[in-house]
């Protein structure tokens, strides 16, 4: 059997239309993870009825609120995983789906993301990780890089960032997986994987962000900052082959566990 | 030939599409300039393999293919609309249950009677975290719970915000759900308290006050978060706060919390003190509880306007709920810059509670049926019972003293205050801070008199008796 492929079209029954455009900067990576998030949705058939999508404060808290015709719990900044714990115990029929910022889950929310992980929770956490605070003018987060220039580190960033996945699989997530939005198909492929998974699955998506990180660090050109992940990531496989010195400053996808 | 169709008016001119499409099928329009930005145009549809790069990477959702695709075909509308999710068949509004504790004479703590308060009320979640003098309303519920019939969740969370959270988040998926803490966790949990009003949430948080600021005396009793409870949360708002002063009403006054949470889809909160939390004494345990469960939505109505309580819809329902602690419509819709919507919006949250006073706010009277009273003891929580003791003796020896103890604190009970206390020549207050009730007091007799006592004891009914001789003098 050949594998559907959602398209525009056949996703518009998941989303809200009279929000549409939406509010995000143009060229934002988080608007293709919502189409990436929907498309899989739509390729595994899921019933959005039964679909709860939780979300935190910040511009990726926005990927599902409102744009989702789905039901959508837009949470406190930090939080989402913490309501999205009881909605998923005490309705284990929902298939619940956490979508926030790096800020938003490895910041602020960054206890609660290793305790989901360590329950082991039914439920999916989407971290739209676009190494910066978007939405409050782009000062530096947890995952920004060494170097990086921020509205809070003018002369570049100091302190070293985490590895989410590394972080996430430690606490025990049994699912736990990266790419960037760039690499849309085994993106989307990799979102229906963790859809279906029984148990906590974590997905940290690369979203470029132009305006708040792009624009400090000479890549203010959308399709720049797109494509600067083609030689940034290095797949799971061939990073395996390569020595710590050729990997220096290079991100590892696929699927850890 | 492929069909590419570009939404202009959701199209924001990042490019993306025109640079990935390895066949250079789109074009930016120089000549035009709409919208802001000039568009792309579909410059050579035949060249087009249907790879869908440009569809996929669109961050606006604002590029359709439609053709064939290589390796496989689109999803199109294959998918068949499953039949609807059944609703939840709970019953609405008032209700007459068999309690779930065999009637009977018990000896119980009192925050165990608080545990038991909720499951008789339909606690069916608790999410909490350790923390004296409370923890023993989570041990209770946890032992209780998994005897329990029917679904009952019980989960020990990673802090006090997780707590509150997970409870809210459990409420919209249609449970009724309640937190204990002391103080500390109080302080913790404000932010998402300010969530659950906003978002109208149904759920009972138990504060079992302790001596603070901070860490203070674990283990001692205080009356500190009088003000706390009602304006720690930012921004403006009314909620419901009840004051227990003995093992019954740990018991009574949690099944009314539930109640009244349920009734106008608000947070309330238990406010106890270490004193009623760790005291033992007789309880009675009625055969049957009168409960109240939430109305849920008939047909298509606003889950968050439209009446002072709106129904409430849960999750799984299919009604795409839109939940959200931003300012919103009635639909759940985010009004981020609409004064008119923000000033409904607030205003309903008020009035909801202001407007049904009669329903919500009790009070009790002791000692006051005398025409006239030499003097009113006002006081909520363990130390009413001192003030009552304090009463008491006053009386052995002629002096006409009652007491006015207020069962909902929040809203303050200041019309029956104003009654009593316009037949008494002095008022009062006695509490186990520095005058955090006494304030509300004065507002209705400004010339109430406080005494409190911050040492961790509880206040002693000869303390009280003492300071009301100053007052009688
Ligand atoms: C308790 C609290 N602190 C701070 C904020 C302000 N705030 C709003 S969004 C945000 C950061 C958003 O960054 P991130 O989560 O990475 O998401 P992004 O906007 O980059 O998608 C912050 C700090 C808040 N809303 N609540």
């Amino acid at each position: 059997m050949t594998a559907k492929t959602a398209t525009t079209a056949s996703i518009q029954k998941f989303i809200r239309p009279e929000v549409f455009p939406s509010t995000m900067c143009p060229g934002c990576g988080h608007g293709i993870l919502m189409g990436a998030i929907l498309r899989a949705v739509d390729e595994l058939g899921l019933d959005v009825r039964r679909m709860l999508f939780v979300s935190g404060i910040g511009c990726a808290g926005w990927i599902p609120s409102p744009h989702f015709a789905a039901d959508t719990l837009h949470t406190t900044h930090g939080r989402p995983v913490a309501f999205a714990t009881g909605a998923a115990l005490f309705n284990p029929d929902l298939n619940v789906v956490v979508i926030g910022g790096d800020g938003d889950i490895a910041a602020i929310g960054g206890n609660h993301l290793i305790h989901a992980a360590r329950r082991n929770l039914d439920m999916t956490v989407i971290c739209a990780n676009n190494q910066i605070y978007g939405m409050t003018g782009g000062q530096v987060t947890p995952t920004t890089d060494i170097g990086t220039i921020t509205a809070t580190t003018p002369q570049g960033n100091e302190e070293p960032p985490f590895d989410l996945c590394k972080l996430v699989e430690g606490a025990g997530a049994s699912f736990v997986a990266r790419y960037s939005v760039y690499h849309i198909r085994p993106l989307i492929r990799t979102l229906k994987e963790a859809l279906q998974h029984k148990g906590f699955a974590f997905v940290e998506v690369l979203s470029p962000c132009p305006t708040q990180w792009g624009r400090r660090n000479q890549f203010a050109d959308p399709v720049a900052l797109l494509e600067r992940y083609k030689t940034l990531c290095v797949p799971k496989d061939r990073a395996e082959k390569m020595s710590p010195e050729e990997l220096a400053g290079k991100v590892v996808v696929g699927r850890f566990r | 030939m492929p069909e590419i169709a570009i939404n202009r008016d959701w199209c924001k001119g990042c490019y993306i599409c025109v640079n990935v499409c390895p066949r250079h099928v789109l074009e930016i329009d120089q000549e035009s300039f709409d919208h802001g930005f000039h568009p792309v145009v579909v410059a050579r549809p035949e060249d087009c393999t249907v790879c869908r790069q440009c569809e996929l990477l669109c961050p606006d959702l604002a590029i359709s293919v439609s053709g064939e695709e290589a390796g496989g075909a689109p999803a199109g509308e294959s998918h068949a609309e499953p039949p609807a999710p059944a609703p939840r068949p709970l019953p609405q509004g008032w209700a007459t249950v068999p309690s779930p504790l065999p009637a009977g004479r018990y000896f119980l703590q009192g925050d165990e009677a608080c545990a038991e308060g909720a499951i008789a009320a339909g606690c069916n979640y608790y999410a909490g975290y350790p923390i004296t003098p409370a923890s023993e309303i989570m041990e209770r519920i946890c032992a209780r719970f998994a005897a329990l019939p029917g679904k009952h969740v019980f989960v020990q969370m990673e802090d006090e915000i997780a707590s509150i959270a997970s409870c809210i988040g459990a409420a919209w998926a249609g449970a009724k759900a309640m937190t204990a803490t002391s103080g500390p966790g109080i302080s913790l949990m404000l932010e998402n308290l300010g969530y659950a009003i906003i978002t109208e949430t149904p759920m009972v948080i138990v504060d079992v006050q302790r001596a603070g600021p901070s860490t203070g005396q674990a283990t001692r009793p205080g009356q500190g978060d009088f003000m706390q409870v009602r304006w720690g949360a930012h921004g403006d708002y009314e909620l419901i706060v009840l004051s227990p002063w003995s093992v019954a009403e740990m018991y009574t006054e949690t099944i009314r919390a539930f109640n009244l949470a349920e009734r106008f889809r608000v947070p309330v909160i238990l406010l106890a003190d270490e004193g009623v939390g760790h005291l033992r004494e007789n309880l009675t345990i009625p055969p049957e509880v009168r409960v109240f469960n939430r109305i849920g939505p008939s047909d298509r109505e606003p889950p968050f306007g439209g009446r002072p309580v709106p129904p409430m819809p849960v999750f799984g329902e299919g009604h795409r709920l839109l939940v959200t602690g931003s300012t919103h419509d009635e639909w759940g819709y985010r009004r981020t810059s609409s004064a008119k919507v923000q000033a409904e919006l607030t205003a309903r949250l008020c009035t909801k509670i202001t407007d049904s006073l009669d329903e919500i706010v009790e009070s009790e009277t002791y000692l006051c049926d005398d025409d006239h009273l030499d003097l009113l003891l006002v006081s909520f929580g363990f130390t009413a019972r001192s003030a009552l003791g304090a009463a008491r003796m006053a009386r052995e020896v002629g002096y006409r003293v009652g007491l006015f103890r207020p069962r909902t604190v929040w809203p303050f009970p200041a019309e029956a205050l104003r009654v009593v206390a316009a037949k008494s020549a002095r008022v009062l207050v006695a509490e186990m801070n520095r005058g955090q009730m006494l304030r509300e007091v004065q507002r209705v007799v400004p010339d109430a008199r406080g005494f409190g006592k911050t040492d961790g004891e509880v206040i002693a009914p000869d303390e009280i008796w003492d300071a009301a001789k100053e007052c009688l003098r």
